[in-house]
């Protein structure tokens, strides 16, 4: 991989690896009196080894100027490689935080596998490190096809990639230690928050670059969601991430923001991070793979366009609906509820539009696990927003909200949304990007497409069942006008849907391993004989429509 | 400068209003142009014809 980078570039990666690991030395003995040490060894390492890694190949033959005639595809790869192994980690601590409900004495009596500190690093894990590399290696996939133009460089790439896969392991081992600042999705603290923000200005810069180089006259559509969602997180991320370190020595900070602003520039954040970063980024991956794959163009590109607006637009208001019946003024309670249910109308214009789009491809659909994933991902969109709209609205919020209606509705969208999405996207990178004829096995797409299915139903419904029980159970009174149930009966109710969920966590997991499984056989499988001419899928289902 | 609550109320209740109107005024006319419709139609053409090399 080194040996794909001009010599000038490999002289300052070796200058900014070397850099990161002065920085992680530095942190180090800054923080000796504190868990910010632990990180500044770690940081230290990280660069050692990126050094190392760069400094076997620093003097090695220059890459071909041939090299410009095709794209840029090596970070991609090692995204998707990276977005997988985080997935199965990630998953797997998701199976075990959800166990740790039902079976609280699997900590082990360790502090680090309390359930307040697992749980950020499976949200983390899974959003941050399998979410984002996927997005981030479909996004500069997406670029360059679209544009018809490389990347403009070999390094940002990497450098926007490896320095996000040093971001996310910092955030995880942080929880672990108990580093946190208590913002959910924003726990990782402001050292590594400011590393996120020059890793993330990099990642912006290097997208506008491509799209300044493109050769198509107009931007195809994905590229406005990726767009959207690489230039929001970066201000969502900076705003909700202000804050003041105790010292430079220590790890833990306070937001400059207090009360119930603190509370809305959170859920502002923390909203909006649904939106842009699991949403409009997914809805990119959608608007590309999604016609490819099916050989179809999209159903109506006018329609993405007033969507695109719509999506963007009306999400960013609807964050206060996290804060219903709070301190926060009522009329900003209202207004983030009237954007939510707003919001179901670009919402479902997008999930209509994949649907519409397969609408006489359907025998495709039956055949290939790889659409079907793609498929599914689109009506778990539609449901899922769907449920979104009608639990902002403040009387449902009432008995939704702190059960594990919540729960059972961010996993609509995670699971059911955002993972199929993301793998009928990489069952068709895979054997692109790695010229292979086809996945190296189709039957075990199926059998991860069937677990997963399965998994997600079997978790929200338990979900449901168990969020609307514990809701009811809150507010039943008896006619003296007491509580009818206390805590604990609403807790033990729950119990028989904590241990359904786990099974289809667990289902779900078995299925990503498997996914992973069959991409890294398919990596290692020999290259197809004749050249693959394009990238087009060339499962049996889909070889029709070549040529 | 002190703002009011009142004040950053009626400000967002009537501008914030009126420019997601005007936003939307924009997009659809954005969207309906005719002239639009040839770039439209070759955008989502263009994605399916994979020929996979940069142009140069």
């Amino acid at each position: 991989m080194i040996l794909t980078l001009t010599e000038a570039e490999r002289q300052i990666a070796l200058g900014i690896s070397v850099a990161v690991a002065l920085g992680g030395l530095v942190l180090a003995a800054a923080g000796t009196q504190d868990t910010m040490e632990v990180h500044g060894w770690l940081i230290l390492v990280f660069g050692a080894i990126c050094a190392i890694v760069v400094i076997r190949d620093l003097w090695g033959p220059e890459p071909p100027r041939s090299r410009l005639e095709s794209y840029y595809d090596e970070p991609i790869k090692a995204g998707i490689i990276a977005s997988m192994a985080w997935a199965v980690v990630a998953m797997f601590v998701g199976v075990w935080v959800a166990a740790l409900l039902a079976f609280p004495d699997l900590t082990f009596d360790g502090a680090w596998a309390s359930f307040g500190r697992l749980r950020p690093v499976h949200t983390s894990g899974v959003i941050f490190g399998f979410g984002g590399n996927a997005l981030i290696a479909t996004s500069l996939h997406v670029v360059q096809r679209t544009s018809r133009a490389r990347l403009p460089d070999q390094l940002s790439p990497w450098f926007v990639l490896v320095g996000y896969n040093l971001f996310c392991i910092l955030a995880a081992s942080g929880y672990l230690l108990g580093v946190t600042q208590s913002k959910e999705y924003a726990e990782a603290e402001w050292y590594a928050d400011i590393w996120l923000v020059i890793v993330w200005v990099t990642y912006f810069v290097l997208y506008i670059r491509t799209l300044a180089r493109r050769k198509e006259p107009h931007i195809y559509v994905a590229n406005w969601y990726f767009m959207a969602f690489i230039l929001v997180v970066a201000i969502l991320h900076i705003i909700n991430n202000l804050a003041v370190p105790v010292s430079l020595g220590h790890a833990k900070s306070y937001t400059i923001w207090s009360g119930v602003q603190d509370a809305m520039v959170q859920w502002w954040y923390g909203h909006n991070a649904v939106a842009f970063f699991l949403t409009a980024g997914f809805l990119g991956m959608l608007y590309y793979y999604l016609p490819i794959r099916a050989q179809r163009p999209i159903f109506s590109y006018r329609l993405s366009i007033l969507s695109f607006w719509g999506i963007t637009f009306f999400y960013m208001w609807a964050g206060s609906h996290h804060l219903h019946y709070t301190a926060l003024p009522h009329w900003v309670q209202t207004l983030g509820m009237t954007f939510s249910v707003m919001l179901l109308v670009p919402s479902w214009a997008s999930a209509g539009n994949a649907l519409l789009t397969l609408n006489g491809a359907w025998h495709r659909v039956r055949d290939d696990a790889t659409l079907r994933f793609m498929m599914v991902a689109a009506v778990f969109y539609g449901i899922s927003t769907f449920e979104g709209s009608f639990l902002a609205i403040r009387p449902v919020n009432s008995l939704s909200h702190y059960t594990d209606w919540t729960v059972g509705h961010v996993h609509a969208g995670a699971l059911g949304w955002v993972a199929l999405i993301t793998f009928g996207s990489f069952y068709t990178l895979v054997p692109s990007l790695w010229k292979r004829d086809t996945m190296y096995s189709p039957a075990l797409v199926e059998w991860h497409f069937w677990l997963s299915l399965a998994g997600t139903l079997i978790y929200i419904f338990a979900m449901w069942n168990s969020g609307i029980i514990q809701g009811l159970m809150w507010r039943t009174y008896t006619e003296e006008g007491t509580l009818a149930y206390s805590f604990i009966d609403s807790l033990r109710a729950m119990y028989p849907y904590y241990i359904a969920r786990t099974l289809g966590g667990l289902f779900f997991l078995i299925g990503a391993v498997i996914g992973a499984y069959n991409m890294w056989r398919t990596i290692r499988s020999a290259p197809s004989s004749a050249p693959v001419e394009g990238d087009v899928p060339l499962s049996a289902a889909t070889a029709v429509a070549r040529g | 400068m002190d703002i009011s609550h009142d004040a950053l109320v009626a400000f967002s209740k009537s501008w914030g209003l009126f420019y997601l109107i005007g936003l939307m005024i924009g997009v659809l006319i954005y969207t309906f142009r005719p002239s639009n419709r040839k770039k439209f139609d070759r955008a989502k053409q263009s994605v399916l014809d994979q020929d996979d090399k940069p142009w140069t």
